[in-house]
């Protein structure tokens, strides 16, 4: 191995990627073990990084573990990458490991992201990071650490259906729109991180490897690519993905997560894809929308 | 009743305990307690405060592991188990199938964070129901025979009175068909006239289903009115025991019959 390139933009004060060497060994321990064993948290040794908990720090330690020279990162924060978060974390390594960046999904081979999954379909040769804020799907039901444990271990995943019985209970339909419990390999309960809903299909079989950090919690887990991922559902309720009746008023694109935008004190609003690079392809192709802004 | 009761006694006691005794440090919980428990049978375990009751239900319902002591059990299957020689996800699945365990305190037993109807259908999904219809027609039956009010299902246990309470956490457990049930104290904390409902209410319900049931309290009329036979504990061992009317109306041991006395009589 040759010892890490300096490329110019790179800050001589760090180490590649911020992290110390020993570190990184030993999330990517902490890594290896997750892909092992596909849904399941992984304890790690969380460090302090120069940004509070809540702002990606589990997922900015992974992609400090796994990064090299040669990749080339995009940072999404809800869809975005013009967005604070995006930015930052973006900054931050092309300072502290000089890798290339970009916008563009299909060129990525690392993408850290916040709350979305890109549209565009991810390759078997691209990894998916993960900021988690909550990785344990049960906590809200079952305050106690040792016994969400026990409860992994013995599949013991009754409750986390009187979670969606609730829902029905009370709105009709399960009301649940994000962070949607999934069951990964057909074994553990896993917290996809708070995604929309619309985003849980495409965690199945996807060609990428995701990865999970969570911070402040201190846990990895991890998706290995083709995966069998279930979104748990009730026989007469069975799951369904959010759906518009607007399209895109930038690209009309009517198959994408949207967002509404609020453009004017006078409740006027339009609704546009989350995912900006697809957006913008899709108008560089020639696709347009409705709004007129 | 008594038809069930007569039909089951050929098979053998549902539940057995031998030489249980659990020690917490140096301090006694129970020693070398004993007894069969028929099917459909309700055995009344009194004695004060301390004596060790609540041990011993911990012990029988395999919350607790004591220190020695075997406690056998005949499943459905027909096969005896050992209970303490089980997995713990064998043991799980037991106690949300075929047993059930009433709470004094109902915040013990209920999710309170959720609704009624949730507690109440908890375990069937735990065993796998996938079909919420199903399961909300489970509910409601169940919510019916506890005589819960209906448009109370999809509110919180928090905004229910006491004995409301109660009634939500004995459907949540009834609700899968259990053979044995442990109640610890389950009219404790209520008024008198709620505390007789309830009890008329468990009374009909352990003859409708012909259940076998072990219930601890130190209240000696709801012993004498629910349970077939009656076992006297202080200082955790067993002093007496016998047919409830017997115990109560002949007590033998000294200390029964203080117990007797300190009653109020009418």
């Amino acid at each position: 191995m040759t010892a890490p390139r300096t490329s110019p933009s790179q800050d001589d004060g760090y180490n590649f990627a911020y992290l110390d060497e020993q570190t990184k060994r030993m999330i990517r321990r902490a890594i290896l073990k997750a892909v092992a064993v596909p849904g399941h948290q992984v304890p790690f040794g969380s460090r302090e990084m120069p940004l509070p908990y809540g702002w990606g720090t589990g997922g900015i330690q992974v992609t400090a573990s796994i990064i090299g020279l040669k990749d080339v990162l995009k940072v999404i924060d809800q869809g975005a990458d013009d967005t604070t978060n995006a930015v930052s974390i973006r900054r931050f390594f092309a300072k502290t490991a000089g890798v290339a960046t970009t916008e563009k999904t299909d060129e990525a081979t690392i993408i850290q992201t916040r709350h979305r999954i890109p549209e565009m379909g991810l390759g078997d040769d691209q990894i998916i990071v993960y900021q988690v804020p909550i990785p344990e799907p049960l906590r809200w039901l079952e305050p106690r650490e040792t016994e969400t444990r026990k409860m992994h271990g013995l599949a013991d995943y009754g409750v986390m259906h009187v979670k969606l019985y609730e829902d029905i209970a009370k709105y009709g339909h399960i009301e649940t729109s994000y962070d949607y419990p999934v069951l990964v390999n057909d074994r553990y309960l896993t917290a996809p991180s708070p995604i929309p809903k619309f985003d849980n299909p495409k965690m199945h079989g996807m060609g990428a490897l995701q990865l999970f950090g969570a911070g402040r919690e201190k846990r990895i887990y991890a998706i290995p690519p083709f995966t069998r991922v279930a979104s748990l559902d009730f026989e007469d309720h069975p799951f369904e993905v959010q759906a518009w009746d607007q399209s895109c008023a930038i690209c009309g694109a009517d198959d994408s997560y949207l967002d509404e935008v609020i453009t004017d004190d006078q409740g006027g609003s339009m609704f546009v894809c989350s995912d900006t690079d697809y957006c913008q392809r899709r108008v560089a192709a020639g696709h347009k929308g409705a709004g007129d802004a | 009743m008594m038809d069930a009761y007569r039909q089951n006694h050929d098979d053998g006691p549902l539940l057995r305990a031998a030489g249980i005794s659990h020690f917490y440090g140096d301090r006694i919980g129970c020693r070398d307690v004993g007894f069969e428990l028929w099917p459909g049978e309700i055995l009344g375990v009194v004695g004060e405060s301390g004596s060790g009751k609540s041990t011993l239900l911990n012990c029988l319902s395999s919350q607790i592991v004591p220190i020695a002591g075997r406690l056998s059990y005949r499943l459905r299957t027909g096969e005896t188990a050992d209970i303490y020689d089980l997995s713990e996800a064998e043991r799980r699945m037991l106690m949300r199938t075929d047993w059930g365990f009433v709470h004094q305190n109902p915040r013990d037993g209920l999710r309170m964070g959720v609704s009624a109807g949730a507690n109440v259908g908890e375990r069937l999904m735990a065993v796998g129901e996938r079909h919420y219809g199903n399961i909300r027609g489970q509910v409601t039956d169940w919510l019916g025979r506890v005589e819960m009010d209906m448009d109370r299902m999809d509110d919180l246990p928090t905004q229910f009175s006491g004995g409301m309470q109660q009634r939500v956490q004995i459907a949540r457990n009834l609700v899968t068909g259990p053979r044995l049930v442990f109640l610890d104290e389950p009219t404790g904390g209520l008024d008198v006239s709620v505390q007789a409902r309830l009890l008329d209410l468990l009374r009909g319900l352990t003859n409708d289903l012909g259940l076998s049931a072990v219930i601890v309290t130190h209240d000696l009329a709801v012993a004498r009115l629910l349970s077939h036979r009656l076992m006297v504990m202080r200082r955790g061992e067993v002093v007496e025991q016998g047919l409830t009317d017997q115990v109560l109306d002949d007590p033998q041991h000294a200390y029964t019959q203080l117990l007797v006395s300190s009653v109020l009589q009418t």
